[in-house]
């Protein structure tokens, strides 16, 4: 089962900021002999509507953190962030912008 | 719906990038504490917290970290302290083991077994010691400094932070008694200087970037040890008990602001 993830979306002046941790072990092809366990897809929606859609490999650390600037925003705004690792596992949070 | 256009920036924690001067180093250091994962073990820590386990099947929820049971609000910030009902003082991870004794009814044995963990599995202690931590952010560090047995283990601890030992005949003085002094690119602060044992004391237990663990004080203390070539400490002993009391007698006053991160 995947661990906790969590994120902070905060309004600035004309932008919001996300911030979001997610668990992970983002093992690499040498660590494991070739059994490789990390995530491949992010997805950052707003209000339901995709607007990062990004691919990350093996470089990625551990229990990666993940900062986000988008343009505009309100609060309240509902933005979800998901991955999908290349084992077929995955997991996504939510939260309100504030 | 609004449409967002996006500009995404993504900040990846990656491998230490190679640090030579000092600055710098601080530079990396003030970038890992901004993305640090340590909530993610506090998330952990506060499901192992309501988890009924044990011989008696019952939560931690009702141990009494020094506030009153259940009390976690800036119980951490005022450990060590004298506790009546063992007649000695306890820090926040002794005092963890106390309760799942009594309160979960687990043997020493069972609930040591595994007090260190690694990348892959972190120990329960772990998790538990970084929610308990994070519940004590914005108080300041207040150890019990009034009792007798309290005033004791202080001063336990001063003598043992000065007494030589081991294979290399160290203290914790050796490495921790100047100012200048790292071992590779960690800088080595001077312990018995509050202007350095503040932050320090202020930010543990702590994320490790460098091996993705989260560290608690009492690996800190036996890991020094070991690094002297001695035997290391028994946990929760009074030795590592004395030893947090005189830092945190020495950091008193300074608010918490941990879990941190470490290099």
């Amino acid at each position: 089962m995947a661990g906790p993830m969590k994120m902070r979306a905060t309004l600035a002046a004309g932008y919001t900021d996300v911030r979001v941790l997610m668990t992970h072990p983002m093992a690499t092809e040498q660590q494991t002999k070739g059994q490789p366990h990390f995530i491949q897809n992010l997805t950052v929606k707003v209000n339901g509507k995709a607007v990062i859609e990004g691919q990350i490999s093996q470089a990625v650390s551990r229990n990666p953190v993940f900062s986000f600037r988008l343009k505009g925003g309100a609060k309240g705004d509902r933005i979800e962030v998901s991955w999908l690792d290349n084992k077929g596992d995955s997991n996504k949070t939510e939260t309100a912008v504030a | 719906m609004r449409a967002l256009a996006c500009a995404a920036v993504l900040t990846l924690v990656l491998a230490p990038a190679f640090a030579q001067q000092k600055s710098q180093f601080a530079d990396y250091q003030k970038a890992t504490a901004e993305s640090s994962p340590a909530e993610l073990f506090e998330l952990v820590g506060e499901e192992l917290w309501k988890k009924r386990q044990g011989p008696k099947n019952a939560s931690l929820e009702q141990c009494d970290l020094g506030k009153g049971p259940g009390v976690l609000k800036g119980a951490h910030a005022a450990l060590p302290r004298y506790f009546k009902d063992v007649e000695r003082v306890m820090d926040t991870e002794t005092r963890l083991l106390h309760c799942m004794m009594t309160l979960q009814g687990r043997s020493r044995e069972e609930a040591l077994k595994r007090p260190f963990g690694n990348a892959n599995q972190p120990s329960e202690m772990e998790y538990l010691s970084a929610y308990v931590a994070g519940q004590s952010r914005g108080y300041k560090l207040s150890p019990g400094m009034t009792h007798p047995r309290e005033k004791e283990s202080y001063a336990l601890g001063k003598k043992v932070f000065q007494l030589r030992t081991g294979l290399w005949d160290f203290s914790c003085i050796s490495c921790h008694g100047e100012e200048g002094k790292r071992i590779r690119m960690s800088e080595l602060p001077v312990l018995s200087d509050p202007k350095a044992v503040r932050p320090l004391m202020a930010t543990w237990p702590a994320y490790r970037v460098s091996n993705a663990t989260f560290k608690t004080m009492q690996w800190r203390i036996n890991n020094c040890y070991r690094q002297m070539r001695t035997p290391e400490p028994v946990f929760g002993s009074e030795v590592v008990n004395a030893l947090n009391m005189y830092l945190t007698a020495t950091a008193r006053g300074e608010p918490y602001r941990g879990p941190g991160t470490k290099r």
